[in-house]
C-alpha cells in the first residue's frame, strides 16, 4: 500500500469512520506499517486516561467493563474497549468471546468494542495492546478501558498501559496470605470484590484491607469497592473510584511522571520486537543443526551462534 | 500484503439456543490457527454486522436452525453492502433444505452453506481456499 492510500486511512480513522478504525488496528496488530501509522496518530494522541481491568478468569472483567460502559454511556461518552483472550500455543488460533458480555451496546456506535488474541505474548496483553488503545483515541473514543486476558499472579503488563488499574479478586479465592504475596495485588490502584453477593466478600475486604495498612509511604491508598453485577450493587462507586484516581494522578503530577517512563518503556518493548525477530532468524537456522543431540549442548551452542551473529559477546 | 491471521466471526441470529454446532465449529476454526470471535446467542443480523466490521474479520459464520434462513442470510448481506463491507464473506449452517440453499447461493445471500453431516476439516478447507483466493482483494 502506497502512503498516500495509507494516508487516507487514517485520516477516515481520525473521522471517526468505523471501518477505517477496524482496518487500522488489524494492520498495526499483524505489523503492517505499524510504526508509519502510530506516528501519525501518537501525535494526536495520548491524553486520554486508560482503565485497565485485569484479574483470573471469570472473575467477571467482562460484565464490569460492560456496567462502566454503561455508566459512562449515560454521560453521553463515547467509549472504545480492548479486550484480550488468549491464543492457542499450538495452532495459534483463539476464540475471543468477551463480547458475549457486553451485548447492551451491540450496535451503539458510540461504543467501539476489539477483541485480541494474546499470539504468544505473556504479560495479560499483546504486543500492540498499547498502540491499538491509542488508535480507539484516534478515532474519537473517550473512554478507553482494557480488559486482560484471565491472569494469575505476575501478568502484570497492564501496569505499563493502564492509568488506572482495577484488581477484580471473588469472595473464597485463597486466605489472608494470598493478599500480602508480591505481583498482582501491588500493582492494583483500585481492587475490586466482584461477585460480592457470595459469602465472604468483607472477610476478603478485610484481608486486603490489612494487606494495605502494612503498606506505607504510598499517597494513593487503593480503595477495596464490593460489586456484584447480577444484584448492579457497588457499580457506582467504582466509577467513582475511578474518577478519584484519575483526579489524583493528575493533582499529584503523576501521570507527567508516568508518560515519561512508559515513554522509555516503549522504547524497551520495540527493541524488545527487533530483537524477537532476530532471534526468530537465528533459531530457525537452528533447528537443522542440532543433529547429535548426545554431544550437543544448549550453552555451547547458543554462544557460537550468538557468537557468529553478532560478532563477539 | 500479509495477513498473518484468520479472523472468523461466529455466531447465531434470532431465537434459537441451540449452540452446540456454533461452538463445534468455533473450536474447529480455532484448532485450525484462526482467530473466532464468538458472539453468542441471539444476536440481530444488525449486531452481527457491527461486531463483523469492528473486529475485521475476513468471514462470518452463522447457525441459524430455526427456518429463518430465507430471512436471515439477506438481511446480513444487504447490510454488509449498507456498510461498504461487501469484502467480508458469509457461510452458515444449519438444518436448510436443498431447493432453499440453491436460491440462496444463487441469488448471492450467502458464499457456501453446511448442513448437518458437513465435517469440520470440509468447512475449514473451504475457508483456507476461499480467503486465500480473495486476500489480494482484502487490503
Amino acid at each position: 500500500m502506497n502512503k498516500e492510500t495509507l494516508d487516507q486511512w487514517i485520516e477516515r480513522l481520525f473521522d471517526q469512520d468505523r471501518r477505517a478504525t477496524a482496518k487500522l488496528i488489524s494492520w498495526v496488530e499483524d505489523d503492517i506499517e505499524r510504526a508509519y501509522i502510530m506516528r501519525s496518530v501518537l501525535k494526536q494522541t495520548g491524553h486520554r486516561m486508560v482503565v485497565g481491568i485485569t484479574g483470573p478468569p471469570g472473575s467477571g472483567k467482562s460484565s464490569l467493563v460492560e456496567a462502566l460502559t454503561k455508566l459512562y454511556r449515560d454521560n453521553d461518552e463515547r467509549v472504545g474497549i480492548v479486550a484480550v483472550d488468549p491464543s492457542s500455543p499450538y495452532s495459534g488460533g483463539a476464540i475471543l468471546g468477551d463480547r458475549i458480555r457486553m451485548q447492551a451496546h451491540g450496535t451503539d456506535r458510540n461504543v467501539f468494542i476489539r477483541s485480541m488474541g494474546t499470539r504468544g505474548h505473556l504479560g495479560g496483553v499483546t504486543r500492540s495492546t498499547a498502540d491499538i488503545v491509542r488508535l480507539l483515541e484516534g478515532a474519537g473514543y473517550g473512554r478507553l478501558l482494557l480488559e486482560t486476558v484471565g491472569v494469575g499472579q505476575s501478568e502484570l503488563e497492564i501496569m505499563q498501559i493502564a492509568d488506572t488499574v482495577v484488581v477484580v479478586l471473588n469472595p473464597g479465592a485463597g486466605d489472608g496470605i494470598q493478599a500480602i504475596k508480591a505481583g498482582i495485588m501491588e500493582v492494583a490502584d483500585i481492587f475490586v470484590i466482584n461477585k460480592s453477593d457470595l459469602p465472604g466478600a468483607e472477610r476478603m475486604k478485610g484481608d486486603i484491607e490489612m494487606m494495605l495498612n502494612l503498606s506505607c509511604g504510598k499517597t494513593w491508598r487503593p480503595p477495596v469497592v464490593l460489586t456484584s453485577v447480577t444484584d448492579n450493587k457497588g457499580l457506582e462507586l467504582l466509577y467513582d473510584k475511578i474518577e478519584a484516581h484519575q483526579a489524583y494522578l493528575l493533582e499529584s503530577g503523576q501521570r507527567d511522571q508516568q508518560r515519561k517512563e512508559r515513554l522509555h518503556q516503549e522504547v524497551w518493548r520495540l527493541w524488545e520486537d527487533k530483537a524477537l525477530d532476530a532471534f526468530e532468524i537465528m533459531w530457525e537456522a537452528t533447528s537443522g543443526k542440532l543433529v547429535n543431540i548426545d554431544q550437543e549442548d544448549p550453552y555451547e551452542v547458543a554462544q557460537r551462534l550468538w557468537q557468529e551473529r553478532f560478532k563477539g559477546g | 500484503m500479509k495477513k498473518t491471521r484468520i479472523r472468523v466471526l461466529v455466531g447465531k441470529p434470532g431465537l434459537d439456543g441451540h449452540d452446540r454446532g456454533a461452538k463445534v465449529i468455533a473450536r474447529a476454526l480455532r484448532d485450525a490457527g484462526m482467530e473466532v470471535i464468538y458472539s453468542g446467542l441471539h444476536q440481530t443480523p444488525e449486531q452481527l454486522v457491527e461486531a463483523a466490521i469492528q473486529e475485521d474479520v475476513d468471514l462470518i459464520g452463522v447457525s441459524v436452525l430455526s427456518g429463518a434462513h430465507m430471512t436471515i442470510f439477506p438481511r446480513i448481506k444487504e447490510l454488509l453492502k449498507e456498510q461498504n463491507a461487501k469484502d467480508i464473506l458469509l457461510m452458515g449452517g444449519g438444518t436448510i433444505p436443498e431447493e432453499d440453499i440453491a436460491t440462496l447461493i444463487e441469488n448471492g445471500s450467502v458464499e457456501a452453506l453446511f448442513t448437518p453431516g458437513a465435517t469440520t476439516t470440509e468447512i475449514v478447507s473451504w475457508i483456507e481456499e476461499k480467503l486465500s483466493l480473495s486476500k489480494g482483494d482484502v487490503v
